[in-house]
């Protein structure tokens, strides 16, 4: 009974939920899903007291509670806002949010670089996720200069290049959060604030590799992997190693029997999974940045990964057919075929599977059998 | 008129303890400290005493929503980061008149149940740091701070802390950041300070000038001081005159005047100098909107508008402004629209903390565009998109300085209009000349 007690119900874009007491807004539209949830740029669930900067989780309450039904006045930040019993939420049924969160898009690109074609991040990037989902159109508004920073390395491993930032400020709960002394922080104010060390110096911490993951844009990255591939050339596999450190419960992003980069794994609303224990399984600086060879680990097989950007184009497992229009558009027709591409060429058997072929495909591995994964 | 506050300073050593008391100071502490503090509290309700710091929220009923659990301490903070452009009456109270601001900062400690109050001030007021902490040990050596107050067996402390020069240290929760010794970010609300303030415990964050209205309210108990003005602005508020006027300055009023009489009599602002006309003002310190002469000196409904929280406010954002902070600022025919909202686009985009993307990003794309327009360089479809940027900005942010930075762009843009597209269209002329009075002083369009 008790229990039962602390459910509250709440009504997200008309789908009804229970969820137990003090869930934000947020939270509870997760557990819907889809297109009901919130986009959150500054908001982590797992680093406390992130959130409500960033505005894109922006919802309406159209009804407070059952106590008290009155709308709030304003739209709220629904990462940080918790849910009342008999609450009414209007995500993308109010005109208001969509309106809202389409300026906040275009608050965000002005003074980003939109350097995708060079950028690490390219492809598992909120803010390209968030453009694609919510922007306006391609052409900007914005006619000025974009605000630079010189790009700085934090030591060997990390290299921040602030042009990017979107200042959710994760970086820096995470470094709070996670190591003993944060030696990095918010300088300045406004649309001068930077994240910085002040003194130019690295950070030494064992675990301050974790802010390249939390980071939703390509401001930190890990300088083992700049500029060595696209990720999603990459093919992830789940792995782990003993680590007297961390969990060692990572990600290895491989091309062949390269491991590129090594990350903490992630789920869908690209936060890091917990441990067996209900623990953040964020890594170490050894697990992720020197250990870069397949021999250091134990595959545990490839990884899905759910999220809707470019990196999902290359799911190894459960591919998304893209929705063929075509029949559609031509009215009923299917477009005639030509040639089948797989007639004249040895590559891309469509019979086999990709995720069963281990190491660099050419050609010859579709001939010869013997290679191919049993599974 | 009967003044409340600045009734004493004229007088000479006013600033010193002895002269303060021969003159009737600290006789609230002595009245309240035998009342209850609830019973201090009824008083400050009955007043009706609104927040002075710009809001307007009525002071009782912010004390009483103050949590008061067990075993946790509860702490008073008075909000001297006084930095809107235009405002400077705690500057004035707290130079001259500086035992006034301990004195209710006593009565409201006593009545909050606060053992420890701290005054925030801003860091540019070095000078007025010395003057409050010199208040502060005499009247600790007087016996009315420190242990066991007059025998009444309460206990209160003041500290005086330096703000590091930040406008966004003015909002209450990013001043109890900044007093706790972290970056000056506003938090986001709830919880609030009344819940979970100053080291997470309650707090009441109150402006200089309601801590100080506090004393002649005990003095003269509650009713009748809320005989004093109209309706629901009852007391007197300390102005801040500047801009075009003949006689700049704080002036106390009861909130019965017209804004006519308030910027022309010989009383208070003096008219405005050298026979000009007068062109726009802005009624209640940078942030509130700018209102040009015919809908400042009478309401869109013809009626006379007076210098008090419902007047002002009448018609609201369409055609009325806000009391806001008292900070009056005049503009007379020879001052040009776009230049001064430049001018406060770039002081919030200067004082943006940076947080939340839209006051952010949004701030430094006004001034640009406003930058352009000033200097002949705009496009006449500059003038909607700052209208869609400041609407995007409005309401969306965590906390007010959003607003505050886009109302005064909305309201040039509401009632100057062709000002702007003066600007935009005469690029080579707007560099000589001003736009003058064109017809914001012509008497309004009132619909019978």
């Amino acid at each position: 009974m008790s229990e039962q007690a602390h459910l509250v119900k709440v009504t997200i874009d008309n789908i009804t939920i229970e969820v137990p007491a003090g869930t934000t807004i947020l939270n509870a539209a997760r557990i819907v899903g889809g297109d009901v949830t919130p986009p959150a740029m500054c908001y982590y669930s797992k680093l406390e007291g992130s959130g409500g900067k960033c505005r894109t989780c922006l919802v309406e309450v159209s009804k407070g509670s059952e106590k008290d039904p009155r709308p709030m006045p304003k739209l709220v930040a629904s990462c940080r806002t918790t849910v009342m019993d008999g609450m009414e939420v209007k995500n993308i049924t109010s005109e208001k949010v969509i309106d809202a969160r389409n300026g906040v898009v275009e608050m965000l690109l002005i003074n980003h670089p939109l350097d995708c074609p060079v950028c690490d991040q390219a492809g598992e990037c909120d803010l390209q996720d968030l453009s694609y989902g919510h922007g306006n159109s391609a052409d900007s508004r914005y006619e000025f200069p974009r605000r630079t920073f010189e790009r700085h390395d934090l030591g060997p491993y990390i290299q921040l290049h602030m042009t990017r930032c979107i200042l959710c400020y994760r970086c820096v709960y995470t470094a709070d959060q996670l190591t003993q002394s944060r030696e990095h922080g918010v300088l300045d104010r406004g649309d001068h604030a930077q994240i910085a060390t002040y003194i130019e110096k690295s950070l030494e911490n064992d675990f301050i590799g974790n802010v390249i993951d939390v980071c939703p844009v390509g401001a930190l990255t890990d300088r083992t992997f700049r500029f060595k591939n696209r990720v999603w050339f990459l093919k992830p596999m789940n792995a782990h190693r003993d680590c007297p450190k961390c969990s060692g419960k990572v990600t290895l992003w491989n091309r062949g029997d390269e491991v590129y980069r090594v990350t903490a794994r992630k789920n869908e609303w690209g936060e890091i999974e917990n441990d067996e224990n209900g623990k953040t399984a964020w890594i170490c600086n050894e697990c992720r940045f020197e250990k870069k060879k397949t021999s250091d680990w134990v595959i545990e097989g490839p990884r899905e990964i759910s999220r809707k950007s470019v990196i999902s184009a290359n799911h190894y497992l459960k591919v998304e057919e893209p929705q063929n229009v075509l029949p559609e558009v031509m009215g009923g027709r299917n477009p005639k075929l030509l040639m089948d591409i797989h007639d004249v060429s040895d590559v891309n058997k469509p019979n086999i599977h990709l995720s069963e072929i281990q190491g660099p495909s050419t050609s010859q591995t579709f001939e010869d059998n013997s290679n191919i994964n049993p599974q | 008129m009967k003044k409340l506050l600045l009734e004493n300073d004229h007088i000479e050593g006013i600033r010193y303890f002895d002269a303060y008391r021969k003159n009737g100071g600290y006789r609230s502490v002595e009245t309240a400290l035998k009342l209850s503090p609830d019973a201090v509290v009824e008083e400050v309700k009955k007043s009706g005493l609104r927040g002075r710091g710009g809001a307007g929220f009525p002071t009782g009923m912010k004390w009483s929503f103050l949590a008061k659990p067990e075993g946790v301490p509860r702490y008073l903070v008075c909000n001297a980061d006084e930095s809107e452009p235009g405002t400077f009456k705690d500057r004035y109270l707290m130079e001259f008149l500086p035992h006034l601001l301990i004195e209710g900062m006593i009565v409201s400690s006593f009545a909050l149940g606060s053992n420890r109050s701290y005054i925030y001030i801003r860091g540019e007021y070095a000078w007025i740091v010395d003057i409050l902490e010199q208040a502060i040990a005499e009247a600790k050596q007087n016996g009315f701070l420190g242990k066991n107050i007059l025998g009444s067996g309460f206990d209160c402390e003041i500290y005086v802390q330096r703000g590091a020069g930040a406008y966004i240290c003015g909002e209450e929760t990013a001043l109890i950041e900044s007093l706790e010794g972290k970056r000056g970010n506003p938090r986001i609300k709830p919880p609030f300070p009344a819940v979970k303030g100053l080291w997470d415990c309650p707090t009441v964050v109150n402006n200089v000038e309601t801590l100080a209205a506090v004393v002649p309210i005990i003095n003269m108990g509650g009713e009748e001081y809320a005989k004093i003005g109209v309706g629901r602005s009852t007391g007197t508020k300390l102005i801040s005159a500047c801009g075009n006027i003949n006689k700049p300055g704080v002036y106390e009023i009861d909130m019965t005047i017209s804004v006519e009489e308030f910027i022309y009599s010989d009383e208070y602002c003096g008219g405005i100098p050298n026979g000009k006309k007068l062109k726009a003002c802005i009624p209640g310190g940078s942030s509130v909107p700018i209102l040009p002469a015919n809908l400042l000196l009478k309401t869109a409904k013809g009626e006379t508008r007076y210098m008090n929280y419902e007047s002002l406010a009448d018609g609201g954002f369409a055609s009325g402004s806000m009391m806001g902070s008292g900070g009056f600022i005049v503009l007379d025919e020879d001052q040009c629209v776009v230049k001064h909202t430049l001018t406060l686009a770039t002081f919030y985009r200067h004082e943006s903390c940076g947080q939340c993307s839209p006051c952010r990003e949004g701030t430094g794309w006004m001034e640009k565009i406003l930058k352009n327009i000033e200097h002949g360089k705009g496009k006449l479809s500059d003038i909607d998109l700052l209208w869609d940027i400041q609407r995007r900005i409005e309401g969306n942010t965590i906390c007010p300085l959003g607003d505050a930075a886009a109302w005064p762009v909305a309201a040039a843009i509401r009632h100057f209009r062709d000002e702007f597209e003066w600007h935009v269209l005469n690029p080579e002329e707007c560099q000589r000349r001003n736009y003058g009075l064109a017809g914001y002083a012509d008497p309004i369009h009132v619909p019978v």
